[in-house]
């Protein structure tokens, strides 16, 4: 049953490989833009307890909150990651490093994209140690100690995948990692949920959404020449 | 059954050849559940590397195992593997074992290949010894047994067969060990040393200031199959998860637990920190006659922390000898 399943998979794999080589790729720049918004009442998310961390609790006046659903004004829903999932190659990783901190016992960003292959440097800015553990499936799985004051991780993912982060010790701290093939992505803004997925060739995409409470959607686009298409998600929130 | 099946595969080739030319542009295509973690988010038209992997490398492929003068091979260790360990690590290697559900650290999963003991940093393969070894001693605190009962030659089968279940061990080698420098004499300034580390680095956060696995974070602390795990106890015994020698301390701690909370600190300690981090974690084992221990219970501040150790339990029981 399975192996059908795979074999199906692999012809309709076949099919989107020649879909996607057909499509001319003309050195031109278009854009695809829009918003990520929800419909429905999204969870309320629960504040964090860090009296058992007293160096990081200390920083907030009002405890901060769990992040899994992050909304803005217009019922924008910030944190998707947007991009290309299909009709763009592959592209090898740009030479500037991605940044993910640790600062009061909190990931930042929530969520941090980045390519393949691309150095990503992980810092503590706490006066406490963090555990930094990536839950990778595809990738390996890794775990390493941070003590306040040593300088940063540098870690690579050689492999696409969304990968969830925390830290064993502050088991509040989770953050995600999406790691993609090229660099045409974009994480929905925490302002108004809006996205920008610039120098698009000429082609046509499969453009999807990945949030990581609401799963994905996925929209197809076709750019011809240097216009802007607009694309908008619209997430159904889960009340729980 | 099978009729509808044939036709299934039929319309999907049928959709294979037709698909290019009839997918119109602009549509939203699709609104997937969102339960799941979404590893790939288009699964129809990009399978997940992961099943890609599980498929393209020979799954039958032999594989070899080479510890010191024991080469195994894995149509041997086949014959051993079902005869000895599919009860609980499974038919297909997975863990999921008929006796899995049992089992309160759930069976390793091969096909993951996330091994705990290894003399390799964090996130690589462990090295054919490792493995070997781990068979050889069991794992204390699990329900891995010791498989001291079978011969060398039938171990290093074992391991040779275990490696089928990954494509990892066909796409890439095992880590380089990690540097373990000959042990330095023990001092009490390496003790003191070793109590400081054992604060500075927050060791205390998961196994209590007594290192009796009860501190602050402990309690929320679950391994890589979302289960709960407890920290280590090192009140209880002698025998640490992955061997009982100080050297194996020493690796435990730089190469750290994979799977589970325990990080590496292979980044952030010196090696000759390490050693003492050591020598300060063996006099935490109050019931186990160490050199270590008796240096530190020479002094009067030691003998004092050691005596109090030893009666101590912690209201919930959780010290206690579990």
């Amino acid at each position: 049953m399975r192996y059908k399943q795979i074999i199906t998979a692999a012809f309709l794999l076949t099919g989107v490989a020649a879909m996607s080589f057909a499509g001319p790729a003309k050195p031109a720049g278009g854009t695809v833009s829009g918003k990520v918004t929800y419909e429905g009442t999204p969870a309320k998310q629960k504040p964090i307890d860090m009296s058992k961390e007293p160096s990081c609790a200390k920083q907030y006046t009002t405890p901060t909150t769990t992040e899994t659903v992050v909304t803005g004004p217009g019922n924008s829903l910030a944190d998707v990651v947007v991009y290309v999932s299909a009709g763009a190659p592959d592209e090898p990783p740009p030479s500037q490093a991605v940044t993910f901190d640790q600062k009061g016992c909190r990931y930042i960003p929530h969520v941090l994209a980045f390519q393949t292959n691309q150095e990503l440097k992980v810092l503590n800015d706490d006066q406490t140690s963090h555990n930094i553990h990536p839950l990778a499936k595809i990738n390996h799985e890794w775990n390493k100690s941070q003590p306040p004051g040593t300088p940063p991780l540098s870690e690579k993912f050689p492999q696409p995948e969304f990968i969830s982060v925390k830290c064993n010790v502050h088991p509040w701290m989770h953050g995600n990692f999406a790691v993609l093939k090229n660099s045409h992505y974009s994480v929905s803004s925490r302002e108004d949920g809006s996205f920008t997925l610039p120098n698009l060739p000429a082609g046509k995409y499969t453009v999807t959404a990945w949030h990581e409470s609401y799963g994905t959607q996925t929209q197809d686009v076709t750019i011809s020449g240097s216009e802007t298409k607009s694309v908008n998600f619209v997430f159904k929130a889960k009340p729980y | 059954m099978s009729l509808l099946k044939i036709t299934k595969l039929g319309a999907a080739l049928l959709a294979s050849i037709v698909l290019p030319f009839a997918v119109s542009a602009q549509q939203p295509q699709s609104q997937q559940g969102s339960a799941q973690p979404a590893t790939q988010p288009a699964p129809a038209q990009q399978p997940p590397p992961a099943e890609k992997a599980a498929v393209a490398p020979n799954r039958n492929a032999p594989m070899e195992s080479h510890i010191g003068k024991y080469s195994g091979h894995s149509a041997a260790g086949r014959q051993l593997y079902f005869r000895y360990c599919w009860g609980c690590h499974g038919f297909r290697g997975d863990g999921n074992g008929e006796n899995a559900p049992y089992l309160n650290i759930l069976p390793r999963n091969f096909v993951a290949a996330t091994f705990k003991c290894r003399s390799t940093p964090t996130g690589t393969l462990p090295l054919d010894q490792d493995l070997y070894n781990s068979l050889e001693r069991g794992l204390n605190n699990s329900n891995m047994p010791s498989w001291i009962t079978l011969t060398s030659q039938n171990r290093a089968d074992l391991i040779a067969f275990i490696k089928t279940f990954s494509p990892r061990w066909q796409t890439e080698k095992a880590g380089d060990p990690i540097n373990v420098p000959a042990e330095p004499a023990l001092t009490l300034q390496s003790i003191k040393h070793g109590q400081e580390l054992f604060q500075k680095l927050e060791c205390w956060k998961c196994h209590g200031q007594e290192g009796r696995g009860d501190g602050p974070s402990a309690s929320t602390l679950t391994d890589s199959n979302d289960q709960p795990i407890r920290p280590y106890n090192f009140t209880t015994g002698s025998r640490f998860k992955c061997g009982v020698t100080n050297r194996d301390l020493y690796k435990i701690f730089l190469t750290g637990v994979d799977g589970t909370p325990m990080p590496s600190f292979g980044d952030v300690v010196k090696p000759e920190e390490a050693w003492d981090l050591v020598h300060y974690l063996r006099t935490l084992q109050v019931n186990k006659k160490s050199p270590e221990l008796a240096l530190w219970m020479s002094t009067s501040e030691g003998a004092a922390i050691v005596s109090a150790q030893k009666i101590r339990g912690t209201p919930t029981g959780a010290g206690i000898n579990q």
